[in-house]
């Protein structure tokens, strides 16, 4: 039995939930757009979004109902909602789940935000390797559309929203809203530069929300169950629950919903099952790819949005990656570093070229080559890619290098003393380089 | 070139978007399902039918890594290499694979039935090793489970491996 009450997870945790409309809304389903059609003005859901302190969940954590308020109210200009279902930060599968198995939820979710913002139209943009998502939805969609939920008169209030389903076709970078947005006009996905903000020139030119699938979630739970109950869970300032993809060297990987602020050692031995093997961790992530990488003191950090900050990395997309001590460091950054010069967009010279020069440094060290000199050239590097970026992406590529750098020095020092990889072979095999 | 049914099935997007632009990546995904890969002349046909220039189609399908602008094998497979499922084997799997069909990553076995490529995250990380064959996922991959995925396919087109709804930890259900 889960230790904590699911919210998220809680239709998928219960056995024989077929995820269809007619189980979802046997579940208590639909009832919050229901509500908010027939009591509440667009005004109201956002003050009660705001007060519930919800922040999204994609991997910047900004609170969603301040992020809605910057929508113009102007009725006449219209305004578009982005459903941001584009997970691909490696570590993360939460949102796959969600989709999946429960994608009426996040429907719901969507009408409601679409309301708050007055969008008549919102795109739930999917990531395009999720084959199997996409036709869940699609039948999701339909099933939603043929009951009156979505189309020109919600649930008979005379309201007009219509939800779209948008693939992608392969590229981490949509995950970032700009990119999402051009990727959606049609265009190669590159991060626009900001301002202007998507809430003032978005979609087309349009006033425009991103928010993920997890956010999105929360939202029929925090009409229903009300704003008390939501800010009981978690902490004051990262209210609610999360939902932590555990992976890597655990005995149990999975995904975890648990209200926010426990311990990440307890995330680790009392849901995930510990190490596996009766090994010890040696590092973790605990928000995904883009996140700094922690070690064994850290695992009495909380797993608040605040916490994980103070103590140097981020809670970002709730990846979180167990590393025991069979794994090399200089490999592990070595890896990580494959992804992010495979997936940079190529737009900002210093992520394009930068990253590429990341990977080669790190590589020729991890292989036994490398030079003493290297370890001051990939700080320098780093140095002038993090904050150099139109996204985010430059401070998230080089946050696996910097914080090895720091956490772990001397594997670097001995990779190059020794021109090896103490490891061994045993760890270049599993390498899939 | 498109077929009419390609055509049709491209303009029936339309509607959900204020610009015809918006549904490029949809019309190359629907060229690349009716030839297995994008051609000039598909290229060309979403071009007028989307209002775009040549370039216009070709700088976004060549962005996207679903693209393909080369003819594939019938089954394209990818294995994830990235962090947590290289951390479970992602190596030795690719080095399996590469064995078993006798080419290495990024080549098509010369009976043109499979194409192995290494690819990056694709959110099965709690349930890897892992990877995509066609539209499907295939997951907690062993070697013993690859090769009866290999003669699966070989033999009836399909394989009863591949991966459903997901939900770990599987225990759960």
């Amino acid at each position: 039995m889960p230790k904590y009450e699911p919210v998220l997870l809680k239709n998928i945790l219960t056995p024989g939930y077929a995820g269809d409309l007619a189980a979802y809304e046997r579940a208590g389903g639909y009832q919050a757009i229901r509500k908010v059609l027939k009591e509440y003005q667009p005004e109201q859901v956002i003050d009660l979004v705001k007060r519930s302190g919800l922040r999204g969940r994609g991997g910047a954590g900004f609170p969603t109902g301040t992020k809605w308020s910057f929508i113009p109210k102007d009725p006449s200009v219209p305004k578009y909602l982005c459903v941001n279902a584009d997970e691909s930060e490696p570590g993360t599968f939460k949102d796959r789940e969600l989709i999946e198995r429960d994608p009426h939820q996040m429907i719901e979710g969507t009408l409601i935000a679409a309301y708050a913002i007055g969008a008549k139209v919102a795109y739930i943009y999917i990531r395009g390797e999720f084959t199997l998502g996409a036709k869940v939805l699609a039948r999701a969609l339909d099933e939603a559309r043929a009951k009156g939920y979505i189309g020109t008169n919600v649930c008979g209030s005379g309201r007009e929203i219509q939800v779209w389903l948008h693939r992608g076709a392969g590229a981490y970078i949509c995950g970032e809203e700009t990119a999402l947005i051009e990727s959606i006009e049609g265009k190669r996905g590159l991060p626009r530069a900001k301002p202007p903000f998507p809430a003032i020139n978005g979609l087309y030119q349009r006033p425009t929300v991103v928010n993920n699938v997890e956010t999105l979630g929360n939202l029929p739970h925090i009409i229903n169950r009300g704003v008390e109950w939501y800010t009981s869970l978690g902490t004051a300032k990262s209210p609610g629950t999360r939902i932590f993809s555990v992976s890597g060297h655990v005995n149990r990987p999975g995904n975890y919903e648990v209200p926010l602020g426990i311990p990440l050692r307890e995330l680790i031995e009392e849901h995930a099952g510990g190490v596996r093997n009766g090994h010890r961790i040696k590092a973790i992530i605990p928000g995904g790819a883009s996140a700094a990488f922690f070690t064994p003191e850290h695992l009495d950090v909380k797993l608040d949005f605040e916490s994980v900050a103070q103590a140097g990395s981020m809670l970002g997309s709730g990846g979180v990656t167990i590393m025991d001590e069979t794994t090399c460091m200089v490999w592990a950054a070595y890896n990580l570093m494959g992804f992010f010069h495979h997936e940079s967009c190529g737009k900002c010279t210093p992520c394009r070229e930068g990253s590429g020069w990341l990977h080669t440094i790190l590589g020729r060290i991890e292989h036994g080559e490398g030079r003493a000199e290297d370890l001051a050239q990939l700080e320098h590097l780093c140095g002038n890619i993090a904050g150099k970026t139109v996204c985010a992406f430059g401070d998230a590529e080089v946050a696996p290098v910097l914080s090895t750098l720091k956490h772990f020095r001397e594997e670097y020092e001995a990779h190059i003393r020794e021109k090896r990889c103490p490891m061994g072979e045993r760890v270049l095999a599993h390498a899939g380089h | 070139m498109l077929s009419e049914a390609a055509k049709t099935r491209i303009q029936e997007l339309f509607p959900r978007y204020p610009d015809k632009r918006s549904c490029t990546l949809a019309a190359l995904r629907i060229a690349q399902k009716e030839q297995g890969y994008i051609s000039e002349e598909a290229m060309a046909d979403i071009g007028v039918l989307l209002e775009l220039t040549p370039v216009q189609v070709y700088e976004t399908a060549t962005f996207y890594t679903m693209f393909t602008l080369q003819p594939v094998g019938k089954y394209l497979i990818q294995v994830c290499r990235t962090l947590s499922c290289a951390l479970v084997g992602a190596g030795s799997l690719i080095r399996h694979l590469e064995q078993k069909l006798g080419i290495t990553a990024g080549e098509t076995t010369p009976d043109g039935l499979f194409t192995l490529k290494k690819v990056e995250c694709l959110a099965g990380c709690g349930a890897g090793p892992m990877m995509q064959i066609n539209d499907e996922y295939y997951e907690y991959l062993t070697t013993d489970k690859v090769d009866r995925i290999l003669e699966d396919l070989r033999r009836d087109g399909k394989s009863s491996l591949a991966s459903g709804p997901f939900l770990i930890p599987l225990q759960m259900a």
